[in-house]
């Protein structure tokens, strides 16, 4: 317990002092999260949207390899990803393997599949004739699909939280393909692992709250979001 | 007709869903300014047919033609579909306000925010919902639901509305109240509409003509007065609410009557048929005189029946009797009669109905 309320105050002086290090990190870590949450929005709600309006042969297959990937584990991801963008690997060209946008990337596969099969559910659990009614009332095909993510806003922002929750607070694939260099891919789960493996407890406890701050304060964002357009 | 009256046009229309042929519809048009009512029982086609004609399902082949120009169903047909609107058994609504909801067509159109505020507004003032307007749709009940559907779907002033049902939800003081709105809107802008009823009633009501679906085809179609007092057959008397169907062997002919053996007795019919043939007929329940003495010797009607009073029914503005003749015969009655001939469960009377009143539907 003591060593806990230690880390609660270590962690309280870190983020009244601003420390630059913390700072960085947890920006960095904001950064790249956000930005692969957002691809993975992109990718997840339309490739979700398009596999739950449109009716073809292997969909059910799909829909499971789909569902599968939302439990993705990120090392696994990590593993394949580090060996596209490997010096010699099909990507090395590109020089990205232990940069930000290495950890982005990482990112976006572990996200895609929970935005998308949350997409994907979120859709498909609408009323079977709303998309009916949606065209009957003269929409183009863009505007019912639209539409028809309005409807299903509340369980995908949902989807947009999980897939956020779970790149934020993964490890495996960040430290795989960003290797943790501190002031350029350090972001907060790896230095927490690093400070752990140190023994230095009260900074790790401290990055932790840090991290689930962060964690609670975009949640909360995006909760009021959710809530917000809700009339009467 | 001319061709110029006619709004929508089908020809050899059949749709296939779920690898079963659910629609046959060789012939059907909608004229100007005209109401049909769709009836028939569940799964029969009235609402895959509403959809073929809003061009949102597949033509396994046949064509659909609107103002004389071809419809080809499925997305390609937005500017088809902007003609028109649906409003489907369940409202619907979009999960947000009621202005919103009766906006979202108008919005598809992308119309000017101030052709939209005041479409709204009328529409809202039309359908009695305009102090809903800035609630939740999710919020409102049933018949407001309902409403909100109807408003929106008339909101794009579309040239042919199509109505799947659209009270079947609804208790009966809704029904009948929205009934009378939509009754109202129709006559007053003038929009064609085809609209599916299981209630022969609404149909009455509402419809210029009554199309019977069974099947997936449309057995029979006229007016309201033609599908009552000439049904093809005993599926549309049956679901025109006729109750009085009998069958029985033609047993003497003679100068343009004969005479039928209907539950032991004889009932006169007028026409001609061949002796001990099968013939199967109906009398309107309204066609049905209820008394206590018999009409039999100062009447012109050929067919007096003594009977006693099963069940008595009121139904609001009339009451159903129900008789035991030997065979089962239904009458129906005013309010006032039933008072005046202290009618009760048990009563003796007398039934009598013209010759000329029997509907012959088939003979062999």
């Amino acid at each position: 317990m003591e060593l806990f309320a230690e880390g609660i105050i270590k962690a309280w002086q870190l983020l009244i002092s601003l420390d630059s290090e913390v700072l960085a990190v947890t920006l960095l870590s904001l950064k790249v999260s956000g930005l692969a949450t957002l691809f993975s929005l992109v990718l997840g709600l339309g490739g979700g949207t398009l596999i739950a309006l449109t009716n073809f042969p292997g969909k059910r297959v799909l829909v499971s390899v789909v569902n599968t990937g939302m439990g993705l584990p990120p090392v696994v991801v990590g593993l394949f990803v580090t060996i596209l963008i490997w010096r010699n690997g099909p990507l090395g060209h590109l020089e990205l393997l232990y940069t930000p946008a290495a950890i982005i990337i990482a990112q976006t596969i572990i996200a895609t599949p929970i935005v998308m099969g949350i997409s994907i559910a979120s859709i498909q659990n609408l009323p079977a004739n709303l998309r009916l009614q949606i065209l009957a009332l003269g929409a183009s095909r863009i505007q019912m699909a639209w539409l028809l993510v309005k409807e299903a806003k509340l369980p995908l922002l949902a989807g947009v939280m999980a897939g956020f929750g779970g790149v934020i607070s993964e490890v495996g694939a960040s430290i795989m393909v960003g290797g943790n260099i501190k002031g350029y891919t350090r972001v907060l789960t790896t230095a927490t692992v690093m400070e752990t493996s140190r023994g230095n407890f009260d900074a790790a406890i401290a990055l932790s709250i840090i991290l689930l701050g962060l964690c609670f304060g975009v949640n909360y964002v995006l909760t009021v979001a959710q809530q917000r357009q809700r009339p009467r | 007709m001319s061709s110029s009256d006619v709004l929508l046009e089908v020809r050899d229309l059949t749709v296939v869903r779920g690898g079963s042929q659910v629609l046959r519809i060789p012939s059907f048009s909608l004229k100007c300014n005209e109401t049909i009512a769709l009836i028939g029982p569940n799964g029969t086609g009235k609402s895959s047919f509403l959809l073929a004609l809003a061009g949102l399902l597949p033509l396994a082949s046949g064509e659909i033609l609107f103002k004389q120009h071809k419809v080809v169903p499925g997305y390609a047909s937005t500017a088809y579909r902007r003609k028109l609107s649906m409003v489907f058994q369940e409202p619907l609504l979009f999960d947000t306000t009621v202005f919103e909801n009766v906006a979202a067509g108008l919005k598809m159109r992308r119309l000017p925010k101030q052709q939209i505020r005041e479409r709204v507004t009328a529409c809202l003032d039309r359908f009695r919902i305009a102090h809903l307007a800035e609630r939740s749709a999710r919020k409102i009940s049933g018949g407001e639901s309902q409403r909100t559907s109807l408003a929106r779907a008339f909101a794009t002033n579309p040239e042919i509305i199509l109505l799947d049902e659209p009270f079947v939800a609804l208790d009966p003081p809704s029904r009948q109240a929205l009934g009378d709105d939509l009754e109202h809107v129709l006559r007053e802008t003038g929009i064609s509409a085809i609209m599916t009823t299981h209630e022969q009633t609404e149909a009455l009501r509402l419809a210029d003509r009554i199309a019977v679906m069974q099947q997936g085809n449309i057995i029979q179609s006229g007016s309201p007065t033609e599908i009552m007092d000439q049904p093809a057959s005993e599926f549309v008397a049956t679901f025109a609410g006729m109750e009085n169907i009998f069958s029985g062997t033609v047993f003497e002919a003679d100068q343009g009557l004969f005479s039928m053996n209907v539950g032991g007795q004889t009932m006169k019919v007028m026409g001609s048929a061949n002796l001990n043939e099968t013939a199967v007929i109906c009398i309107h329940p309204e066609q049905v005189v209820v008394s206590l003495a018999s009409p039999e010797l100062d009447s012109s009607m050929r067919n007096v029946f003594s009977c006693t009073v099963r069940k008595i029914v009121q139904m609001g503005l009339f009451t159903k009797v129900y008789l035991d003749c030997g065979f089962k015969l239904v009458a129906s009655i005013t309010n006032q009669s039933l008072e005046r001939l202290t009618l009760q469960t048990g009563s003796q009377v007398f039934a009598s109905f013209k010759a000329t009143a029997v509907h012959v539907f088939r003979k062999g």
